[in-house]
C-alpha cells in the first residue's frame, strides 16, 4: 500500500498540463487521484499502531508527564504464564531478524505509556531513572531500529525492573496489548528483582507467554538456558560512587561481609569463622545508633566501628556475597566496583551473563553446606591467582556492570550471538581484562602440526635485474631435495624476463611472476603459485647456502611451522644513551630476528603481511625500500609471542650490512636506516614484539666426533 | 468553460488540501523514508525531566533485600529436595556430596552372570576401569556405575535389555538412583524417538547421546556424543587435519551425503537439504533408500537423487569439504558429528533443540557452526562469509577437540567423569578457558592448581613467563657414608649456575643419608629427602621442589655449570617440553613388527635421558596424578624406563618432540662408578656411556636394552598409539663453534674437546 500511494502521490502534479484536451480523462484521473488519496489517509489512520505518530517522537524536549495514557479494561486478555519449555528454536520467530551481512539483530523499543486500569489508577510507575537509561542507551546503539517491521526484538516501554512496584495482572494486560506481542514472541522484558513475599520465586511472576526474560536472581530451575539471560542486580550506588582502581594485592582483611539483611542461621555461621580465624575476618552489620541525616545504606558497623560503605570492600581480599531472600544481589555490583574477589555463596543461582562469562576466573562459589569450610578453601587459592581475580573482578565491572547502558548492551550481544552464531564475539573478547589482551598472544596455527615432509617448499625468488647471479641461485636451490617449486618475482617493470630458453633446467616447475609495480612487499604476497605451506624467500644473490643447509632449514622449519627459520641472524637493543633501539649485525651471542634474504616461514604469513600488517607499516616500508624484513620479523613475532629460528652456523652472506667491502660510509647509513625502521615498527605496534635467544638449530650431530658420511646433514658451515 | 475550468481547479485544491490535511503527516514520513534514514531515526527520548525520575529500588530495599524471618537457609534446601525430585535434579538436590569426601572415586557393579553387555558398554567399563578413579570397594565410592547395559533403549533393538527396573530395584547400592551415572547412546524408538529410557532413572545422573535440551537437566546431567561401536578403547585416530591452508583451498564449500527421510521424524530438515546442492562447491546429496519399504513413500525426486548419490564417495566428500552440514538424524545427534570433527570439516550443525556434547565445557561456538533448522537456506551465504583466519582456527579447534575428548571411548568417559568431578568442588575445578585451549582439560589437573601461570601450557596465552630460576633435583643411590666424588662436584656445578634457587637431592638408598656436615657448601640451599628405591619416586611432587623448572639429575651425571646455564635458557624458551642433553631415538621395527628403540648415536632424536634434563614441575604431578598406578608399577617393576615413560607422557602431552642442547664432550671418568645400592645394570646409565665407544656390559647390557624395548612397547599400547615424536634438531649457543675469538662467546667452554 504504501509503495502504491506514493507513487501515485508523484505523478500526481505531472498530468494537469493535458487537461485541456482531454477533460473526461482529466476528471477521472483527479477524481481518482483525490479518491486514492483519501483511502490512503484513511488507512493510515486507522491503521493502528505500526507507526506511532510522529509527534511523540520529532518533539525532543517532552516531559514524561506527557505521555499518552492507555486505559486497559479489566477484562483484557492476560498473557500465558512464563513457558518453561521454551527454547531460541521453539518459541523464537528467527524469520524476523533474517540474514544481514553486519549479522546484527534489529531492536525496536515501543513508545512510552501510561498505563491506569478502569477505575484510573496507575498500574505502575511509568518508568524508573535505570530502565529510562537503558532503553537510551539501546537506542543509541547499533542494534535500534525505529521500523517496528524490520525490527527483530521487540522491547516494551513497560518497566518491570522491580516486581514490587508494579501491579501483576495488570501489568500483563499491558503487555498483552502491545501492538506486535503476539504472545510475547521476540519480546524481551528486564527484569532485575523478581518475585515478592512470602515465597520470592527467582523469575518474574508477570505472566509474558514466550517473552524472553533478562533477569537479575533466577535458579537452575526458572532459567531457561540458551533463551534467558542472566542479568546483574545493578547497584545505584555504581553511578554514585567512584572508587579508584586499587591495584591487585593483599588486603587489610581477608574476607568481609557488608550485607546488612542476612539470615539469622547465615550470620551465625558467619560470626562462628570469625571467632575462629580472629582479625582476618570482618562481618559487617547494619549501624544502630547513627545521627540523624546520615544515610544508613552507606555505612556499616562492627561492635562501635563505624565504616564507610563501599569503601570498605577495597579493604579485603574476598568479600562474601550470601543470597538473600532473592538469589541476585546488589551487592555483587559493589563488590567487583572494589576488585574485592566475590565469594558467592547462593545455591543453584545463575550467575550474570553466565552464557558467556567465565566465572571461576573472578570468583569463588561455594555450596552453602560448605560454608563452615570457606577460609580454608579460600585459604587454598595462590596467591597470584587470587591477583588476577582481583583484576578480573574489577574488569567484569567495568564491562559489564557498571551502568544499565553495560547491562543492555551485553544482554543484546548475547541474544545477538545466539542468532548468527558464526559471528558471535569469543570467549577471549569477553573475559579477557585489557591487560590481557594486550599481553598475550593467540597464535594463529597453535595446533601443533609437524607438516608431512612430502609436502616440500616453494622457493620465492625476489629479482629485479641481476640475471646471472639469479640462474645461480635456482641452479643452486634445485638441488634441495624437498623443493616442490620455485617461483621467480620479476620486480622490474621495465625489462622483461628472460626468455624461456634461456632458463637453467631445473627438475621443479619455475614460474614467473610479472608484478605490476617495483614493491619490496610483492616479496610476500600470497601467490597463487604457491601451493605449499613452506615458503623460502632468498635473494637472487645467496649462493652461498649448500643442500645440505636448505634442506636442513626446511626440516627446522616443519618442527616450527608457525616461526621464522632463517639463515642470517639479527639483533635489537636498547641503547641507553639515545634511549631507543639499536640494530645490530655483529657477531652476537643472541639472536632475535632473521633476515629473510634466506629465510622459511609459513605462507600464512604472506597473507598476513599483505593484509593484517598493522598501521601503516606495509606502505612504508614499499616508500623506503628497505626494512621489509624487518618487518616480517615484528610481525611474526607479534602474532605467535615466539621467537625466530637461526639455523646453522654464521656465513659470510652477501648482504647490504655485511660488505665491507662497500666501505663504511654506506654501512653506517645503512645500520642507521635499519634502527630506524626498528623504533618506527615498534612504536606502530605499540610494543617491542620481538624475542631474544641465545640459541640456534643445529643438526643433531653437528660437530660430533662421529663418521660424516653417517650424518644427514655433513655439508654444514663449510664456507 | 471557464467557471467549469474553475470549479475543476477548486475541486482540486479542495482535494489536495483535504489530502494533506489528513494525510500530510503521513506523505510526510514517505518522503523520509525514501530519503536520508539516519536523519529520521527516531530515537528514545530524551525526557526533559528525567534526572528527576526515581530509581528502580531505594537502596535501603536492595541492600536489605527479604525479611529474616523467612525460611531459614536449612529449611529451604530441604523443601527444595522434596520439591525437585528427578525431573527437576540438580547436583545440590539429588546427589549426595558427602561420599566424595574421602576423593572422587567410581565404582562398577560387578558382571553379573548370564548377563551379557554389549562391546560398546564393554569398553565405557574398561574405561572406567582404566581410569584412575576407579575402586572395587562400594563403600568408598562417590559415584556408581551399573553393570546393565543401558546403552540401548530402543525395544525394536537386538540389544534392548528388558526388565531393567526390576534388576535395579535388587540392586541394594541403588537408593533411588542417587549417585549413579547411566550411560546412554540411544533412547526412544520409531515413530517417535522420544527420550524414554523404558525405565525409572530416578535421580541418577544421565550421560546420554542426543539429549535435548528441555529434557536435559542442566548442571546435572552430561550430553555425550554419539560413536560406534568401532570406536577404539583407546588412543584413537588421529585427526586428518595435515596442513594449515589460507584460503583453506578445498575443493567443495559445504557438503552432505545422507539419507532422506520420507516420512515422520526431522523429515522436514532432511528433505530440504537438496535445495543448497548447486552441484558446484556445495554437494548436499540425499538417497531415499532406507527402511525396507522406502518405495512405497518415495516421490518424484527420488530416482534421480538416488542416482546422484551413488556418484559421489562419503569419505571424499569429508576429505575435501571446508564445512560439513551435520542434521539431526531421527534423533537428535548423528555418527557424522564425530566424523566430521576428526576430518576437520567444519560440522554446520542442523539440529535444532540439541544439548552438544560435553558443552557444559566445550565452548562449541569455536569448533562449530550452529546453524538453525529453521534458516537452511541461509547457510550457503553464511559460511561464505566467514573469513578465512576463522576457518583456520575453526578447523585447528576441531583437531584439537577431537584429540582430547573424542578419539577415543575412553577420553570420552574420562571427560564425562572429570565434568561431574569438577562438579564437585567449584572452587578446585577447571575454568571455560581450561577446557577449550590445548592441551585440554583432561592433562590439566585442578589439584595440582586453579592459576594458569603454574601450568606449562598458557604462558604465552596470558602473557605470562616461567619463573627464572630452576629446582636441581638430583636422584642419589651411591652407598651411604661418604658422597660419591661425582656427585660432589655436580652439586658444586649446578650451584654454580646463577639461575639454581635450590638443590632437591633425593635420597634413594635404605641407608640414611649423611649427615649435614658432609654435604658440600654452597651458595643454594640444599634439601635432602628421603625416598625409596621406586624410579618413579623421582617424578613424585614432592613440596619441597619450588620453582616451574626442575633439573633432573642423576647422581653421576657430569655436567659443567655454563651447559646448565644454557640449557636453562633454552627450556625458558620451550617451557611446555623436555630439555636436556643425553638424548636416545624409538623407531619402528618392521621385522619384528613392534618398536625399537636405539641409544646409539643417530640422526635423531626423540628421548631425552631424564639423567641431565629440564622441565617444568608440573609434569612431577601429571606422572604421579594422572597416569594410572598400573604404569608406575610397570615401570618399578622393570626398573628400567621410568624416563621413557615420562618422555612419552610429555610427548602425548604436547604432540611434540624433547630438545636436545649441546653437551660437552663427556670425559670417560666416572662411567665406571657403578652404585653398590643399584641391582647390577638397572639404572639409568650415565650419559657418556651410551654412546658405541663404550659398549654395554655384555649380556646385562642388551637385556637392558630388551627390557627398555619391552617396555616401550608397552607404553604405546597402553596409549593406544606411540606418541613419541623425533626430532632432528640439536640447539647450540648462537656461536658454537664459529670462527670467532672465543672472548667474544659466552659459553666458550662448551666447545672444549
Amino acid at each position: 500500500i504504501m509503495c502504491a500511494s506514493a507513487k501515485y502521490n508523484t505523478r500526481g502534479p505531472a498530468l494537469i498540463p493535458r487537461m485541456k484536451t482531454k477533460h473526461r480523462i482529466y476528471y477521472i484521473t483527479l477524481f481518482s487521484i483525490v479518491l486514492l488519496g483519501l483511502v490512503a489517509t484513511g488507512m493510515f489512520q486507522f491503521w493502528p499502531h505500526s507507526i506511532e505518530s510522529s509527534s511523540d517522537w520529532t518533539v525532543e524536549k517532552r516531559s514524561i508527564h506527557d505521555v499518552p495514557v492507555v486505559k486497559l479494561p479489566a477484562d483484557s486478555p492476560i498473557p500465558e504464564r512464563g513457558d518453561l519449555s521454551c527454547r531460541m528454536h521453539t518459541c523464537f520467530d528467527v524469520y524476523r531478524c533474517g540474514f544481514n551481512p553486519k549479522n546484527k539483530i534489529k531492536v525496536y523499543i515501543y513508545s512510552l505509556k501510561k498505563y491506569v486500569d478502569e477505575y484510573g489508577t496507575l498500574v505502575s510507575n511509568t518508568i524508573s531513572r535505570e530502565y529510562n537509561e537503558l532503553l537510551m542507551a539501546i537506542s543509541d546503539s547499533e542494534f535500534y531500529t525505529d521500523d517496528v517491521n524490520r525490527a527483530c526484538l521487540f522491547v516494551p516501554s513497560i518497566d518491570v525492573l522491580n516486581q514490587n512496584t508494579l501491579r501483576i495482572k495488570e501489568t500483563a494486560q499491558a503487555l498483552a496489548q502491545l501492538s506486535r506481542w503476539d504472545r510475547g514472541t521476540n519480546h524481551l522484558l528486564f527484569n532485575m528483582l523478581p518475585g515478592g513475599p512470602p515465597d520470592y520465586n527467582t523469575a518474574l511472576d508477570v505472566p509474558r507467554d514466550r517473552a524472553l526474560l533478562a533477569g537479575g536472581g533466577f535458579s537452575t530451575w526458572t532459567y531457561r538456558q540458551g533463551y534467558d539471560v542472566s542479568i546483574p542486580v545493578y547497584s545505584p550506588l555504581s553511578g554514585e560512587v567512584d572508587l579508584p582502581e586499587r591495584g591487585p594485592g593483599p588486603r587489610r582483611y581477608f574476607i568481609l561481609s557488608s550485607q546488612m539483611a542476612l539470615h539469622p542461621e547465615y550470620r551465625l555461621e558467619l560470626e562462628a569463622l570469625q571467632a575462629e580465624n580472629g582479625e582476618s575476618v570482618l562481618i559487617l552489620d547494619k549501624c544502630t545508633n547513627l545521627s540523624d541525616g546520615v544515610p544508613a545504606v552507606r555505612k556499616r558497623c562492627y561492635k562501635n566501628q563505624v565504616f564507610d560503605y563501599p569503601q570498605v570492600l577495597q579493604e579485603s581480599t574476598f568479600c562474601v556475597v550470601l543470597r538473600g531472600a532473592r538469589l541476585g544481589q546488589a551487592v555483587l555490583s559493589d563488590v567487583l566496583q572494589a576488585g574485592c574477589v566475590p565469594v558467592i555463596i547462593a545455591d543453584s543461582y545463575i550467575l550474570p551473563f553466565s552464557e558467556v562469562l567465565d566465572w571461576k576466573r573472578a570468583s569463588v562459589v561455594i555450596p552453602e553446606e560448605k560454608m563452615p569450610e570457606m577460609y580454608s578453601i579460600l585459604q587454598s587459592i595462590p596467591q597470584r591467582q587470587i591477583e588476577e581475580m582481583q583484576r578480573q573482578a574489577r574488569w567484569f565491572w567495568e564491562a559489564y556492570f557498571r551502568s544499565m547502558k553495560a547491562i543492555a548492551l551485553a544482554t543484546l550481544q548475547i541474544i545477538n550471538d545466539r542468532i548468527y552464531p558464526y559471528a558471535a564475539i569469543s570467549y577471549e573478547e569477553w573475559n579477557d581484562p585489557p591487560a590481557v589482551k594486550w599481553s598475550s598472544v593467540s597464535n594463529p596455527l597453535f595446533l601443533p602440526l609437524i607438516p608431512p615432509q612430502s609436502q616440500g617448499f616453494t622457493a620465492v625468488v625476489l629479482t629485479y635485474d641481476r640475471v646471472e647471479s639469479l640462474f645461480r641461485v635456482i641452479t643452486e636451490v634445485s638441488k634441495v631435495p624437498s623443493l616442490s617449486k620455485l617461483l621467480v618475482v620479476w620486480n622490474n617493470q621495465n625489462k622483461n624476463p628472460p626468455e624461456d630458453s634461456l632458463w637453467p633446467k631445473i627438475r621443479v616447475p619455475l614460474k614467473v611472476v610479472r608484478t605490476a609495480e617495483n614493491k619490496l612487499s610483492n616479496r610476500f604476497f600470497p601467490y597463487d603459485e604457491i601451493e605449499t605451506e613452506a615458503v623460502l624467500a632468498i635473494d637472487d644473490d645467496i649462493i652461498m647456502l649448500t643442500s645440505d643447509e636448505l634442506q636442513f632449514g626446511y626440516e627446522v622449519w616443519r618442527e616450527f611451522p608457525d616461526r621464522l627459520v632463517g639463515y642470517p641472524g639479527r639483533l635489537h637493543l636498547w641503547d641507553h644513551e639515545m634511549n631507543k633501539w639499536k640494530y645490530e649485525s655483529e657477531w652476537t651471542n643472541e639472536v632475535s630476528m632473521v633476515l629473510t634474504g634466506a629465510a622459511f616461514y609459513h605462507k600464512y604469513f604472506n597473507y598476513l603481511y599483505t593484509y593484517k600488517m598493522p598501521g601503516d607499516i606495509k606502505n612504508w616500508v614499499d616508500a623506503h625500500m628497505n626494512c621489509e624484513d624487518i618487518a616480517m620479523n615484528f610481525l611474526v613475532a607479534n602474532v605467535t609471542g615466539k621467537s625466530v629460528i637461526k639455523v646453522t652456523p654464521r656465513k659470510k652472506f652477501k648482504c647490504p650490512e655485511c660488505t665491507a667491502i662497500d666501505g663504511l660510509s654506506l654501512d653506517q647509513t645503512h645500520m642507521v636506516e635499519r634502527s630506524e625502521c626498528i623504533n618506527k615498527f615498534a612504536s606502530v605496534f605499540g610494543t617491542m614484539p620481538l624475542k631474544v635467544v641465545e640459541h640456534r638449530a643445529d643438526p643433531v650431530l653437528y660437530k660430533d666426533d662421529f663418521p660424516e658420511k653417517l650424518k644427514s646433514f655433513p655439508n654444514i658451515g663449510s664456507l | 468553460m471557464q467557471t467549469r475550468k474553475k470549479y475543476i481547479f477548486l475541486t482540486f485544491l479542495a482535494s489536495w488540501l483535504l489530502l494533506f490535511f489528513f494525510g500530510g503527516d503521513q506523505l510526510r514520513r514517505f518522503a523520509l523514508f525514501s530519503g536520508k534514514k539516519a536523519e529520521a531515526r527516531r530515537n528514545w527520548p530524551r525526557w526533559t525531566d528525567r534526572t528527576l525520575l526515581k530509581s528502580f529500588a531505594d537502596p535501603e530495599e536492595l541492600q536489605r533485600d527479604g525479611d529474616p524471618s523467612l525460611l531459614s537457609p536449612r529449611e529451604r534446601r530441604a523443601a527444595w529436595l522434596s520439591v525437585y525430585r528427578s525431573s527437576g535434579c540438580r547436583m545440590e538436590t539429588c546427589f549426595d556430596f558427602s561420599r566424595c569426601e574421602r576423593g572422587f572415586k567410581v565404582f562398577t557393579y560387578p558382571q553379573e552372570r548370564g548377563q551379557p553387555v554389549s562391546e560398546t558398554y564393554g569398553k565405557i567399563l574398561s574405561s572406567i576401569q582404566r581410569s584412575r578413579y576407579h575402586t572395587l570397594n562400594p563403600e568408598e565410592a562417590c559415584l556408581f556405575v551399573l553393570s546393565i547395559d543401558t546403552l540401548d533403549r530402543d525395544h525394536l533393538s537386538g540389544q534392548y535389555v528388558r526388565n531393567v527396573d526390576e534388576k535395579i530395584r535388587g540392586f541394594p547400592l541403588w537408593n533411588g538412583g542417587r549417585n549413579h551415572l547411566i550411560f546412554n547412546l540411544y533412547s526412544g524408538t520409531w515413530p517417535g524417538y522420544t527420550g524414554e529410557l523404558g525405565f525409572d532413572t530416578g535421580q541418577a545422573i544421565l550421560a546420554k547421546a542426543s539429549f535435548d535440551t528441555q529434557s536435559f537437566r542442566p548442571g546435572f546431567d552430561v550430553s555425550i556424543p554419539l560413536f560406534s561401536k568401532e570406536h577404539p578403547q583407546r588412543g584413537g585416530d588421529r585427526g586428518w587435519l595435515y596442513r594449515h591452508s589460507v584460503p583453506p583451498r578445498k575443493k567443495y564449500l559445504l557438503v552432505f551425503k545422507g539419507k532422506r527421510y520420507l516420512t515422520g521424524i526431522s523429515s522436514g530438515t532432511r528433505n530440504a537439504l537438496h535445495h543448497i546442492h548447486n552441484g558446484k562447491d556445495i554437494i548436499s546429496l540425499t538417497t531415499c533408500k532406507h527402511g525396507k519399504d522406502w518405495e512405497k513413500h518415495k516421490d518424484t525426486r527420488c530416482d534421480k537423487d538416488n542416482v546422484d548419490y551413488e556418484r559421489f564417495d562419503y569419505q571424499e566428500l569429508l576429505h575435501n569439504s571446508t564445512f560439513c552440514i551435520v542434521p539431526r538424524g531421527r534423533r537428535l545427534g548423528s555418527f557424522r558429528f564425530l566424523e566430521a570433527l576428526q576430518a576437520a570439516c567444519i560440522p554446520v550443525l542442523l539440529s535444532d533443540g540439541w544439548e552438544l556434547p560435553f558443552a557444559e565445557a566445550i565452548d562449541w561456538g569455536k569448533a562449530a557452526v550452529v546453524g538453525s533448522e529453521r534458516l537452511l537456506l541461509q547457510i550457503p551465504s553464511a559460511v561464505r562469509c566467514i573469513h578465512p583466519e576463522r576457518v583456520l582456527a575453526f578447523q585447528q579447534q576441531t583437531q584439537f577437540l577431537w584429540d582430547a575428548y573424542f578419539s577415543s571411548v575412553d577420553k570420552i568417559v574420562h571427560t564425562t567423569l572429570e565434568i561431574i568431578k569438577d562438579r564437585l568442588s567449584p572452587h578446585r575445578s577447571r575454568s571455560r578457558f581450561l577446557w577449550n585451549a590445548l592441551p585440554g582439560g583432561l592433562l590439566v589437573l585442578p589439584d595440582f592448581s586453579t592459576h594458569l601461570g603454574d601450568f606449562p601450557f598458557y604462558y604465552l596465552q596470558h602473557g605470562y613467563s616461567p619463573s627464572k630460576k630452576f629446582t636441581a633435583f638430583i636422584r642419589a643411590v651411591s652407598q651411604a657414608g661418604s658422597l660419591s666424588q661425582p656427585i660432589l662436584r655436580l652439586i658444586q656445578a649446578v650451584s654454580g649456575s646463577q639461575y639454581c634457587a635450590q638443590i632437591v637431592v633425593l635420597w634413594g638408598c635404605q641407608k640414611p643419608p649423611p649427615p649435614s656436615g658432609q654435604w658440600p657448601q654452597s651458595s643454594v640451599p640444599l634439601t635432602v629427602i628421603q625416598g625409596s628405591r621406586k624410579l618413579s619416586d623421582r617424578f613424585f611432587p614432592f613440596e619441597a621442589i619450588q620453582t616451574d623448572a626442575v633439573l633432573s639429575l642423576d647422581e653421576d651425571t657430569s655436567l659443567s655449570t655454563s651447559e646448565v646455564d644454557f640449557a636453562f635458557l633454552v627450556w625458558r624458551s620451550f617451557p611446555e617440553r623436555i630439555v636436556g642433553f643425553p638424548t636416545q631415538s624409538h623407531f619402528w621395527d618392521p621385522e619384528q613388527g613392534r618398536w625399537a628403540y636405539t641409544s646409539k648415536w643417530t640422526n635423531e632424536l626423540s628421548i631425552v635421558l631424564t639423567a641431565a634434563a629440564f622441565y617444568h614441575r608440573y609434569y612431577h604431578s601429571l606422572f604421579t596424578e594422572f597416569l594410572p598406578a598400573g604404569l608406575r608399577e610397570l615401570v618399578d617393576g622393570l626398573a628400567a624406563c621410568e624416563d621413557i615413560l615420562m618422555n612419552v607422557l610429555v610427548a602425548a602431552v604436547t604432540k611434540l618432540p624433547p630438545i636436545k642442547v649441546t653437551q660437552r664432550k663427556q670425559h670417560k671418568e666416572g662411567v665406571a662408578q657403578q652404585a653398590e645400592c643399584r641391582d647390577g645394570a638397572a639404572g639409568t646409565p650415565p650419559p657418556g656411556q651410551r654412546s658405541p665407544p663404550a659398549p654395554l656390559k655384555g649380556t646385562a647390557g642388551s637385556r637392558r636394552l630388551s627390557q627398555r624395548q619391552d617396555c616401550l612397547n608397552r607404553l604405546a599400547d597402553w596409549f593406544g598409539y606411540m606418541p613419541l615424536v623425533s626430532s632432528q634438531l640439536r640447539l647450540d649457543p648462537v656461536l658454537f663453534k664459529d670462527q670467532v675469538s672465543v672472548l667474544r662467546k659466552k659459553y666458550p667452554s662448551l666447545e672444549k674437546p
